[in-house]
């Protein structure tokens, strides 16, 4: 096991390199002059060339690239030119909000889109095969965003059920002490009913607009992969051996059928990271999505930079996280390696 | 004689093609609606500015916010201007940006991928290493920074998007072209004293070319989610420049007070327009390749 772990993590390298290169050559790509960039607008030439030399542009292009590393290593990610904070602290300070409203997404997702997914294969060309099929076709075209704001104008502006979309709490709660960052954990740590109801209703609709996102991909593997096992002899073997379709479903096919369902997940994290740009700006949810869309409008590249950064590096340890998941489930994964 | 000895046949493979289209519409009669959807796409992109009963810039703010009516059918927004004018206008650049975008790729990532699986070798390990690189990272995020770096225009809004699908496109070639590598016909092409590069071209492209077709129609509606995702976010399209993007993002903040039309129909043009490519996306893939039907 622990030799599949470190294989797997080795393999994790190449791609963490890759993402540091690639995050490198963006901001070298930028139009003009970095240094005149950097410098800001109202810059006199001596600034200019200050700068240059400050964030040594001067150098050739692999000893500029040195140095990035060497920034990264010691955590610093620049710093932003609209607000003067260092990149790396306003990322942290803003994650938590982020990784709370995409877990809850997922596990929404993950709640409605395996059942739904496990029944529709137990009963092909049945009602609920179709609605399933319906699902996994339309979920694929609804644009995020636009889900988000139909899920604002019933629940919010219609029904009037769900609070305003602005943010994490609403003006009456106060936030929490901070242990984890995650409002819902840090209330119930705190045993405050309150403000966890608060914190949950604000959350509500933007994770169920990443939770519909997700369910097209989710649903549609399950079926797949359960189809494929519930054919397989040793779910014929057991239901002759006279097994309940119970037993046969959720002891011997769902086990096995989950397998590729996580394999699955990988690709969902990279849609649902995307995607959770979107919903945040929906619902001004103070996010490192919104962070980096801010930035981005204001032309203040560091953010940006950061931003991408860090979310790629989240995305390939997911994906290494998944990959050992699948090791800790599936012990012929483990006598391969 | 030859003439005579081929008309028949091509004919032959003709009918059969279209028994075949029959076939697969009358399995799945959803495909043949999404023929007609994207024939009416195609007919605004390229009639729209010219059929749309008004201008869709100019603003009258008498008529500021007013809901959907007989006169404007899909309501008017903040300045006035008519919302169904607008959608039908943003049709042609939003499908510019989507058609652009996946010929980009189709031969950046068809011609990588194939020149990776034929040849093998440094070219396969450089081609993968590329792909593996752009699949670390998540794909609209990748697409932000791209836009952010380059800068914020269209043409890099099409840039972005075809990067952020090059590992699809040069995976599917790189496979394709692979296990044809060793093919009878490619030996018997060698063995005649045709060049690599001449094979590449006259019978591993000509081979490979339907299966990408396919792969196109299939990341059109991906394509055009991709770069709404980013014109909403404020990257690329530039107010007042009708694009479905755009349009949800300035209705967005009208909605809280009830003005949805605003924000709905750019939106549902939008995902009409992907539900129609996915839907065509498929129709065609069991037409080019009925083994993978699901």
């Amino acid at each position: 096991m622990l030799t599949m772990i470190l294989k797997r993590l080795a393999m994790a390298i190449p791609s963490l390199i890759g993402v540091v290169i690639v995050t490198f050559l963006l901001t070298r790509a930028l139009p003009g002059d970095p240094a005149v960039y950097f410098a800001g607008p109202a810059a006199t030439p001596q600034a200019i060339q200050q700068v240059r030399v400050n964030l040594g542009l001067d150098k050739p292009l692999i000893e500029q690239f040195g140095r990035y590393v060497v920034d990264l290593a010691h955590g610093n990610l620049g710093t932003s030119l609209t607000t003067g904070q260092p990149v790396a602290t306003e990322l942290r300070n803003r994650l938590p909000a982020s990784a709370e409203l995409t877990l809850l997404g997922l596990i929404v997702s993950i709640v409605i889109a395996v059942p739904l997914g496990i029944l529709a294969a137990t009963k092909p060309n049945s009602l609920i095969d179709q609605a399933c099929r319906v699902i996994s076709t339309a979920g694929v075209s609804l644009p995020v965003f636009f889900t988000g704001l139909i899920l604002v104008y019933v629940f919010y502006y219609l029904l009037g059920w769900a609070p305003a979309p602005l943010g994490r709490l609403d003006v009456f709660s106060t936030e929490p002490p901070h242990v984890t960052g995650f409002y819902l954990i840090d209330s119930l740590i705190a045993g405050d009913p309150a403000t966890f109801m608060a914190s949950l209703k604000q959350l509500i609709l933007p994770a169920l607009t990443l939770g519909i996102f997700s369910l097209a991909p989710i649903t549609r593997m399950t079926r797949a992969s359960m189809l494929a096992v519930l054919s397989s002899d040793f779910v014929r073997t057991a239901r002759a051996s006279g097994l309940s379709a119970y037993t046969v479903i959720v002891t011997y096919a769902f086990r096995n059928a989950m397998l590729p369902v996580i394999t699955t997940l990988g690709m969902v994290f990279s849609f649902l990271l995307g995607a959770n740009v979107l919903v945040e700006k929906v619902f001004a949810w103070p996010g490192i999505g919104s962070y980096a869309v801010e930035a981005l409008l204001a032309s203040d590249f560091a953010p940006v930079q950061g931003f991408v950064l860090t979310m790629a590096v989240m995305y390939v340890m997911l994906n290494l996280l998944i990959d050992v998941l699948y090791g800790l489930i599936d012990p012929r994964v483990r006598l391969e390696a | 004689m030859t003439d005579l000895a081929a008309a028949p046949r091509s004919e032959s493979s003709l009918t059969a093609l279209l028994r075949h289209s029959r076939y697969v519409l009358s399995e799945n009669p959803v495909t043949g609606l999404a023929f007609v959807l994207f024939v009416l796409i195609v007919l605004a992109a390229v009639l729209g500015p010219h059929i749309v009963p008004f201008d869709p810039l100019a603003s009258d703010t008498s008529e500021a916010l007013k809901p959907p009516n007989l006169e404007h059918w899909f309501g008017t927004d903040q300045l006035g201007r008519d919302v169904f004018s607008r959608v039908v206008v943003a049709t042609r650049l939003d499908f510019f940006i989507a058609v652009a975008s996946v010929s980009l790729v189709f031969l950046m990532g068809g011609l990588a991928g194939v020149a990776a699986g034929f040849f093998g070798g440094w070219t396969d390990r450089i081609v993968g290493r590329i792909a593996d690189t752009i699949m670390a990272f998540p794909l609209f995020v990748l697409a932000m920074g791209i836009v952010a770096a380059l800068g914020n225009t269209v043409q890099n809004i099409v840039l972005a998007t075809a990067i952020v699908n090059f590992p699809l496109y040069a995976r599917i070639a790189r496979a394709e072209a692979n296990i044809r590598r060793e093919a009878g016909f490619v030996e018997a092409a060698r063995l005649s004293g045709n060049s690599d590069w001449r094979i590449l071209a006259f019978q591993i492209l000509p081979n490979v070319f339907p299966i990408m077709v396919v792969q196109m129609s299939l990341t059109m509606g991906y394509a055009i989610l991709n770069a709404a995702g980013l014109s909403f976010i404020g990257l690329g399209v530039r107010p007042p420049t009708p694009e479905w993007g755009i349009m949800v993002a300035e209705g967005a903040q009208f909605i809280v007070s009830g003005e949805w039309w605003n924000a709905f129909f750019p939106g549902a043009a939008l995902m009409v327009a992907v539900f129609c490519f996915n839907l065509l996306g498929d129709g065609l893939r069991d037409l080019v390749d009925p083994r993978r039907r699901t």
